[in-house]
Parts: C-alpha cells; sequence; structure tokens
C-alpha cells in the first residue's frame, strides 16, 4: 500500500516535470540560448498581445532591438493589472537595463513603475502613460490631435450636422480620455452634430458590437459612429450591418490591417493611423539613448495621420 | 483504515505534488541564475499570496463537493468598496473591515442560494460571480479608483520582519485554516459533508449550516485577497480578478484535493498555489512566450485531474 503510494507520487512529480519541459521545448528552449548572449537586455511589458496593435508595436520594437544590438525580453500582461505588476517585479529580478513599459491602467502601474525606479532600472512608457512615479519618457501618439482630426472628418462628411455615436476605450486609459477630448472639441465646433450615446467598450471588438447592437436598438436614427480604436469601429460595423441599417458613417483609430482593407472597401469611413512600429521603434532608440546616458525628452509624440479612401 | 485517516488528516495528502514543486524549482534553479535567491522566492511568494488566499476558501469549499465560481468578482467587489470609502475618507480599520464583511456578505448569498433554494453549487456561485462584477462596475462607475491614504499600501506593499506582509498574511490564514480541519469538530464535519451529505445529516448534523459557513469564509476570503490587491497596485480595478477563480480552482486540484469531495488537504493546496505561481515566474524568468505560458499552465492542470481520477481508480 505505501509502496504503491510512493510510486503514484513519483509519477505525478514527473508528471510535472514533463509539462514543464514541453512546455520549454515548444518554446525553443529560450532559457538555454539567454545565457550565452551578453548583449544588453531591456525588457518590454506590454498590456496585452491579443491585439494586432501591440504586436506591431512588439514587432517594431523587435526588429528596432536586433539593428540596435539589444535583447529584448517581452511580458504579455493579457489586460490584466496585477498580473502586469508580476510581469515587472520578474524584469526587475532579471536586473534589465531598461524597462519600457505599455502600461494596462495608468493608475495601477505606479507602484510597479516605483519597484522599478527603486531597483534603478530606467523606465520608459509607450502608448499610455504612468499617474506617477520617475518615467524618463513617455512616447505616445498625439492622442488629442487624433480624435480632432477624426472629428473634424465626421463634421465635414455630415455637413455640420446629425446624430453621433461615440464607443469609449478602457475608462481612464489615457488614450480613451485623450481621443475623446479631441473628437468632442472637434465637434463641438458644429452646433447641429449631437452625441447620443457614448458607451464605454474597453477597446474590445466584441464587446463593441454588443454595445453597438444596443445602441442601434435604442437610437431609431443614428448618422456617424467615433470608436476610440478600430476593433471597437470594425465591431460596431458587424452590428450595424446585423441591424441592415445603412448610411451611418463609422470612423476608427488605429489604421491596423483589418481596419485598413475596411476602408478600401468602403465599408469603413477612416481610420486615424497611429504608428504602433514606429512607436515600438523610438522606444528601443530611447532605450539605448538612456542606456548611454543621453538625455531624452520628457515626452516624445509620435504622428498620426487620416487614413480614408 | 488507519491509514486512510492519518493521510486524510495530515498536512499534506501524499508527497506527489510536493516533489513535484521541489522538482520544478531545481530544474527553474539550473536554467536561470535569477531563480534561487532571497529577493525572488520574496517575489514569488507575494506574487502567490492572493491565490493562495482565495484557494484556502476554495479548498474548503471543494472538500464539501462545492464550487465557488464568485471568488473572482467578490475580489473586485471589496477591493472596490474599501478603495471607495478610503478615497472618501473613511479611516483604515473600518474601510477594511467593512470590504472584508461585504465580501463574506456575498458569499453568505452564495451559501444561501445553495442551501435554502436549493441551487446547485456551480449555478448559484455562476450567478453570484455575475451580480457581483455587475455590483462592482456600479459602485465604481467602471473606473478604476485611487487616491487612498498612503498608510494603506503597508497591506500589500509592506515588509514585516523582511518579510512581504501578503506573505505574512497568507502564511497566517493556512495555519488557521489547517488548525480548523484538522483539530475542530467543524473541520471534521467539512469533510464528513463532502464525503455523504446525506449520511452527515442523517447522523444529526447540520449541514446546511456547515455549508452556509463555508462559503461565507470563502466570500470573507476572496474579499480579503482584493483588499489586498488594491492596497498592492494602489488602485481598486473593477475589471480586477476575472479568471481567478480558475486560477484557485486549479491550485486546489494540484494539491491533491478532489473536486468530488471529502479529501484534501490545506497544505496541498498551498504547494497548488506555489506551483502555479513558480510556473508563471519561472517561465517569466526564461523569456518564455506569454502564449506558450499558458499552454503550459493548462497541461499541467490537465495532468493534475488526470492523476487525481488515476488515483481514485486505483
Amino acid at each position: 500500500m505505501f509502496q504503491q503510494m510512493r510510486k503514484k507520487s513519483l509519477g505525478i512529480a514527473l508528471l510535472l516535470v514533463a509539462a514543464f519541459c514541453f512546455s520549454l521545448l515548444t518554446a525553443g528552449c529560450g532559457g538555454a540560448k539567454k545565457e550565452e548572449s551578453k548583449k544588453p537586455v531591456v525588457g518590454l511589458a506590454i498590456s496585452t498581445l491579443n491585439n494586432p496593435f501591440f504586436v506591431d508595436l512588439r514587432d517594431g520594437a523587435k526588429a528596432a532591438a536586433a539593428a540596435n544590438g539589444l535583447e529584448l525580453v517581452v511580458m504579455d500582461a493579457q489586460n490584466d493589472a496585477s498580473k502586469q505588476m508580476a510581469n515587472i517585479e520578474n524584469l526587475i529580478q532579471q536586473k534589465v537595463s531598461v524597462i519600457i513599459i505599455n502600461p494596462v491602467d495608468s493608475k495601477a502601474i505606479v507602484p510597479a513603475v516605483e519597484a522599478a525606479n527603486k531597483a534603478n532600472i530606467p523606465v520608459i512608457t509607450v502608448d499610455r502613460s504612468a499617474a506617477g512615479g520617475k518615467v524618463v519618457s513617455a512616447i505616445a501618439s498625439d492622442n488629442v490631435a487624433g480624435g480632432k482630426l477624426a472629428g473634424q472628418f465626421m463634421v465635414e462628411k455630415l455637413s455640420g450636422k446629425g446624430k453621433v455615436v461615440e464607443l469609449e476605450g478602457i475608462p481612464g486609459a489615457s488614450a480613451a480620455v485623450d481621443r475623446g477630448a479631441g473628437f468632442n472639441a472637434a465637434i463641438k465646433a458644429a452646433a447641429g452634430i449631437a452625441v447620443v450615446a457614448k458607451q464605454p467598450a474597453d477597446f474590445d471588438r466584441a464587446k463593441g458590437m454588443k454595445v453597438m447592437e444596443n445602441i442601434l436598438q435604442a437610437n431609431p436614427e443614428v448618422n456617424a459612429v467615433f470608436a476610440h480604436n478600430d476593433e471597437m469601429a470594425l465591431g460596431a460595423l458587424e452590428a450595424i450591418k446585423a441591424a441592415k441599417r445603412t448610411g451611418i458613417l463609422v470612423v476608427g483609430f488605429d489604421a491596423t490591417a483589418d481596419a485598413t482593407k475596411a476602408v478600401n472597401e468602403g465599408v469603413l469611413a477612416a481610420t486615424v493611423a497611429q504608428k504602433p512600429k514606429e512607436m515600438g521603434k523610438i522606444a528601443i532608440e530611447t532605450a539605448k539613448k538612456v542606456m548611454a546616458k543621453e538625455s531624452v525628452p520628457a515626452t516624445i509624440p509620435v504622428g498620426l495621420e487620416l487614413v480614408k479612401k | 483504515m488507519s491509514e486512510e485517516k492519518k493521510t486524510r488528516f495530515a498536512f499534506v495528502r501524499n508527497l506527489g505534488p510536493l516533489l513535484g514543486l521541489i522538482i520544478l524549482c531545481i530544474v527553474l534553479t539550473g536554467m536561470s541564475d535569477r531563480f534561487l535567491t532571497m529577493d525572488n522566492l520574496l517575489n514569488v511568494t507575494r506574487q502567490v499570496s492572493i491565490n493562495a488566499v482565495i484557494s484556502v476558501g476554495m479548498t474548503l469549499v471543494i472538500l464539501t463537493g462545492g464550487i465557488d465560481l464568485s471568488v473572482g468578482s467578490i475580489l473586485a467587489f471589496s477591493g472596490s468598496i474599501t478603495a471607495g470609502l478610503l478615497s472618501g475618507g473613511q479611516a483604515l480599520l473600518p474601510a477594511i473591515a467593512i470590504g472584508v464583511a461585504a465580501g463574506a456578505a456575498m458569499g453568505l448569498v452564495n451559501g444561501l442560494l445553495i442551501t435554502r433554494a436549493g441551487i446547485p453549487p456551480f449555478i448559484a456561485t455562476l450567478g453570484v460571480m455575475t451580480a457581483a462584477r455587475g455590483f462592482t462596475l456600479v459602485y465604481t462607475d467602471g473606473r478604476p479608483i485611487t487616491g487612498m491614504q498612503e498608510a494603506f499600501r503597508f497591506l500589500g506593499g509592506g515588509y514585516i520582519a523582511g518579510i512581504p506582509v501578503p506573505v505574512v498574511i497568507m502564511l497566517v490564514i493556512f495555519i488557521a485554516a489547517h488548525i480548523m480541519l484538522t483539530k475542530t469538530k467543524f473541520g471534521r464535519y467539512i469533510y464528513a459533508v463532502g464525503g455523504n451529505e446525506e449520511a452527515t445529516r442523517l447522523s444529526g448534523i447540520d449541514t446546511k449550516k456547515i455549508l452556509l459557513a463555508v462559503y461565507t469564509l470563502a466570500g470573507l476570503l476572496a474579499g480579503f485577497s482584493g483588499i489586498i490587491m488594491a492596497s498592492r497596485l494602489n488602485s481598486a480595478q473593477p475589471t480586477a480578478g476575472a479568471g481567478f477563480e480558475l486560477d484557485a480552482i486549479a491550485a486546489v486540484v494540484l494539491g491533491g484535493t478532489s473536486l468530488s469531495g471529502g479529501v484534501g488537504t490545506i497544505g496541498g493546496t498551498l504547494i497548488g498555489a506555489l506551483i502555479i505561481g513558480i510556473l508563471d515566474n519561472g517561465l517569466n524568468l526564461l523569456n518564455v512566450s506569454s502564449f506558450y505560458q499558458q499552454v503550459a499552465k493548462g497541461v499541467v492542470i490537465l495532468l493534475a485531474v488526470y492523476v487525481d481520477k488515476k488515483r481514485k481508480g486505483g
């Protein structure tokens, strides 16, 4: 009986180890490789890789890191602020030279930034900013200007009057706040334009669709939709199509591959192009400057442009 | 029989999970020179503490043969209430006490739905999970709450004798739960309810009361862990804790507690929670892509359940 139990215990242990080794093997045994390289390491703590925008940002950073002779360690918080905190603690444990953070939440990231400060590791934020702690440089699109671009386009297309819906990003995220501010400033110039619904859909396509479905139920007349990102805009388009409503102008933000295609097909009226790859590249270049103790600007705005057919 | 009794009330039911944990640590030490440092070990235990505290409640629930899906939502609910009270100028201890009580109240609702309304635990706690998340979003207006007094950060970010406060709290809760399960009548009744509810009821024990207490405790612990998390992030996130119920269930099952109830230990759960946390930390340190990390976690959980099934069969 005891013998048997011991055998089983050993079995469980072996299975656990096997599973662990399996995961390492499938991941290409990243650990063994790391020991060999002596390149300076930069950590990138990203909010989520379940969104093409941030995948582009990572790809831009990866390419720039390779070009600049740096090793890049990417950590994915899966949009969970507490997971991001753990990710950054783990980067601090690895004693990376610089930590580039793309925060899940501007406020919840502050203790993590402070932890990096305490470990004397310089912090750069990218896309979203941190509400506190010491950040050497904040790299972000000029979102207020981008929101204005979208608003001005809408005013022009609607000839200054109509009923407008705003799909907001994650409440409190600086990108959502700024894009909304720029957009609302632009449409305020046209007295005939009224925002009939304003709802958060968390930058998520499925939520964008669901929220838009509900808004369409509640509002028999909608002339245009501004979504704080393309994922929500594309979700809204699905909802509009499903409700068999026509003549609704949808404007997104980010110019992801899907959205650009939709603009070319004439389904999406326009999207504001951020340059996520450029952002990733600038982040790495800034990190390199920080490592060389060169001075860097406290904020680096990255340009935007309106993509329309 | 005597041997069964001995293993049932031991701190750890068998050595399998512990051995797994030790081997995992040895492998990681060999692969990363950053793993086995005091700094990283404190770091990883602090990361584990929130899931571990939730998992204590989950262990009690699963021992009775039930399940609690609402813990992640209760975490966000309690965290938001305490943070909201604090940012509104409430004193520290009352704010924490009210947050914990709110979690316990949610747990009590779970218990009442199960024992009085006769709704199966899976469905009852699924309903409370959704409602508690809704309440949290209503209370916070969907926005993170900040602006708590500086002293609040001690709970999640402070140290006692060099050990992170959440780790101290976790250890105290584990020891208390272990003593409760092994040394008190209440603890023995929890096992009895999970082993055979009908027989336990017929032997004159008020099984409904036991279940009410267990679900209330699970809610209380989830609420408390939510307050620790709000302190750690110095902000309460309305979306915090999504999916945490699954991590807690995984920790309990990895620790050798049977999903059909009546068998399991609190020490096993601690080891289960450590395995999950160390797996995350180790794969992070080794720079394994987060996508593969999820694959690894899934495989480990499936294997543990499979082994549990085999053990019961054999």
